[in-house]
C-alpha cells in the first residue's frame, strides 16, 4: 500500500483517477489550484487506486494524503 | 479631497497605496480575509475590517462585504488596486451608487475596454493601429491569397476556434499559403470541430510596450511615457523598464499622443494603460487597455517624479491636472523585477513560510515594494507576487548594474522563488542589449 501525498498547499481542482484505476509512477493523479495556477501532482508509485482521500474543492496542505494505492 | 480611503486589495499594492495616503494625510481602511489577518498591509492601515474566509470569491471579490466595511468605517472613497475588482464595471457602479468615490474611470469606460474585440474596434476608430487581419472566415484559397497580399507577408494562418498557439502557422509567401490552406482547414475541423480559418499580420520579434496616460474629469490628459514589458511567462510580466529601449523619442511621442486622444474619446478619467505589440521596424499595434493602476507603475513614477496614486486620488476628488504635456520630463532609466513565490525551473507555485526575506534596504537607487517580511506565510489563495524590486539610475547600463548588485544581495529562504531567474535575466546578453522580445524567457538558461 502506498500513499500519494501533495507536494504543496492548494485546493483540489480536478481528480484525474478513480477508484480501481491503474496508476504508473510519474502519472499525474490530481490537479491542484495554488496561487492562481493549476498544478498537476504526479504519483511517485505504481498501483491500483484503492481510496481517494480528497474531492474537488478540498483544501490540502503540503504532505497531506491525496489517495491510496495498492 | 478624500478623507478616508478604503483599499479593496491586499499585499504590496495595499501597502503602496497606504504610503501615499499617509503622506497626503488621508486615513486608510484595510479589508482582509482570514488568510491575511497578520499581513503588513492590515497592520499599517489606520483601521481594518475582516471581510471573509481566504478564497477570493468569499472575501476580496465580495462586493457586499466591501461596501458594508466602507459604510461601517465611514470611508468616503474606495481604491480597487489592480486585479481583483479593479476592472469590474459593476463594482465601480455600486460604489458610486452608495455615494462614495470610486478611484478609477467611469464604469462605461471600464465596460467598453473589458471586451478585447470591442476595445480594438473602438480604439481603431480613434486612430490607434490594430494588428491587420481578416474579419470573417476565409471562404477559399483565392480569398486567402488576396487577403494575405492586402495585409502583407508574413501572415499568420489561424483557426477561428483555436487558442493558445494551437492551429497557427506562419506563412511567408503565396506558395506557402497554397500548401498550407487545405491541410489547416482539415486540422482545424478535426481539432476544434470548426474548419474556419482567418489571417492576421505576423509580427516578427514582437515587443510588449505600453503607454501610461493620466486624465482629469475636466478633459485634460497627458501621457507619462512608455514601459517595455516583453519579459513575460504565461502572459505575466517578470521584468519591466522605462523607457523602452525599442522606441525612438519621436515614436514615443506619437504613440503617447494617440493614446491620450483615444482616452479622451472614451471620456476616460484617472490613470490608464494602453498595451501595444511593437516591432523593430517601428510598427505598433493596439492590444488592449487596462483601466486601472498597473503592477509596474513604479518605473514610470521613478522617471517622471510623479506619484501615480496621488494623482489617482486627486483626480477622483475632482481636481484638475496642474501640468501639461510639455511639463512632463523623463529622467534616467528604471527597471522593475517582480519577485514571485515560484519555482522558476518548473514554473510551479511555492507557497509556504518565508523564513528569510533579506532585501537591499537603504541601497541607493533601490525602491522596494513588498507585501511580506521574514516569518510571514505566503498562502496558496492569491497570486504568487511577493514584491517588486525597482532600480533607478541615469542610464540603462547603470540601472542594469544596480539591478545585478541589488538582486545579488537578496536572500529568500523557506520557499522557492524566481530570484535565480531574475539574476539570470539581469546578466543575459540579450537583456543587456535591449533585445527583449516576448519570446525572451523561452531562450533563458538558468544554469549560467
Amino acid at each position: 500500500m502506498a500513499e500519494v501525498r501533495s507536494n504543496m498547499a492548494g485546493t483540489v481542482f480536478q481528480l484525474l483517477v478513480s477508484v480501481g484505476d491503474q496508476v504508473n509512477a510519474g502519472d499525474d493523479v490530481v490537479v491542484l489550484e495554488s496561487m492562481k495556477m493549476e498544478v498537476p501532482i504526479a504519483s511517485e508509485f505504481s498501483g491500483v487506486v484503492k481510496e481517494l482521500r480528497v474531492e474537488v474543492g478540498t483544501f490540502v496542505n503540503e504532505d497531506d494524503v491525496l489517495l491510496v494505492l495498492e | 479631497m478624500i478623507t478616508k480611503l478604503l483599499i479593496a486589495n491586499r499585499g504590496e499594492i495595499a501597502r503602496r497605496i497606504i504610503r501615499t495616503c499617509k503622506r497626503m494625510g488621508i486615513s486608510t481602511v484595510a479589508v482582509y480575509s482570514d488568510a491575511d489577518e497578520s499581513a503588513l498591509f492590515v497592520k499599517e492601515a489606520d483601521e481594518r475590517v475582516r471581510i471573509g474566509p481566504p478564497p477570493v470569491a468569499e472575501s476580496y471579490l465580495k462586493i457586499d462585504a466591501i461596501l458594508e466595511a466602507a459604510q461601517q468605517t465611514g470611508a468616503d472613497a474606495i481604491h480597487p488596486g489592480y486585479g481583483l475588482l479593479s476592472e469590474h464595471a459593476d463594482f465601480a457602479k455600486r460604489v458610486r451608487q452608495q455615494g462614495l468615490i470610486f478611484v478609477g474611470p467611469p464604469e462605461a469606460a471600464i465596460a467598453a475596454m473589458g471586451s478585447k474585440v470591442e476595445a480594438r474596434r473602438r480604439m481603431s476608430a480613434t486612430g490607434l493601429p490594430i494588428v491587420p487581419g481578416t474579419e470573417n472566415a476565409l471562404a477559399s484559397l483565392e480569398e486567402a491569397i488576396e487577403a494575405a497580399e492586402r495585409i502583407g507577408y508574413p501572415v499568420m494562418l489561424k483557426a477561428s476556434s483555436g487558442g493558445g498557439g494551437i492551429g497557427m502557422q506562419i506563412i511567408r509567401d503565396a506558395e506557402e499559403l497554397k500548401k498550407a490552406f487545405a491541410g489547416s482547414q482539415a486540422r482545424a475541423a478535426s481539432y476544434f470541430g470548426n474548419g474556419d480559418l482567418f489571417l492576421e499580420k505576423y509580427i516578427e520579434k514582437p515587443h510588449h510596450v505600453e503607454i501610461q496616460v493620466l486624465l482629469d474629469r475636466q478633459g485634460n490628459g497627458v501621457h507619462l511615457g512608455d514601459r517595455e514589458c516583453s519579459i513575460q511567462r504565461r502572459h505575466q510580466k517578470v521584468v519591466e523598464e522605462a523607457p523602452s529601449p525599442l522606441l525612438s523619442a519621436a515614436l514615443r511621442q506619437e504613440m503617447g499622443s494617440k493614446a491620450v486622444q483615444a482616452a479622451l474619446s472614451l471620456g476616460y478619467e484617472g490613470v490608464g494603460t494602453f498595451e501595444f505589440l511593437a516591432d523593430e521596424s517601428g510598427n505598433y499595434y493596439f492590444l488592449e487597455m487596462n483601466t486601472r493602476l498597473q503592477v509596474e507603475h513604479p518605473v514610470t513614477e521613478q522617471i517622471t517624479g510623479l506619484d501615480l496614486v496621488e494623482w489617482q486620488l486627486r483626480v477622483a476628488s475632482g481636481e484638475s491636472l496642474t501640468f501639461q504635456q510639455q511639463d512632463v520630463h523623463f529622467h534616467g532609466h528604471s527597471i522593475e523585477a517582480r519577485v514571485y513565490a515560484e519555482d522558476p525551473v518548473r514554473g510551479f507555485p511555492s507557497p509556504g513560510k518565508l523564513q528569510v526575506l533579506d532585501l537591499p534596504e537603504g541601497m541607493e537607487g533601490v525602491r522596494l515594494d513588498f507585501g511580506f517580511q521574514s516569518g510571514d506565510t505566503i498562502t496558496p489563495f492569491y497570486d504568487p507576487l511577493i514584491g517588486k524590486l525597482v532600480v533607478t539610475a541615469s542610464t540603462r547600463a547603470e540601472a542594469i548594474q544596480l539591478l545585478q548588485k541589488a538582486l545579488n544581495t537578496c536572500q529568500i529562504t523557506g520557499i522557492k522563488s524566481n530570484l535565480p531567474q531574475l539574476q539570470a535575466i539581469a546578466k543575459d546578453e540579450r537583456f543587456l542589449q535591449g533585445l527583449t522580445d516576448t519570446s525572451f524567457l523561452t531562450g533563458l538558461s538558468l544554469n549560467s
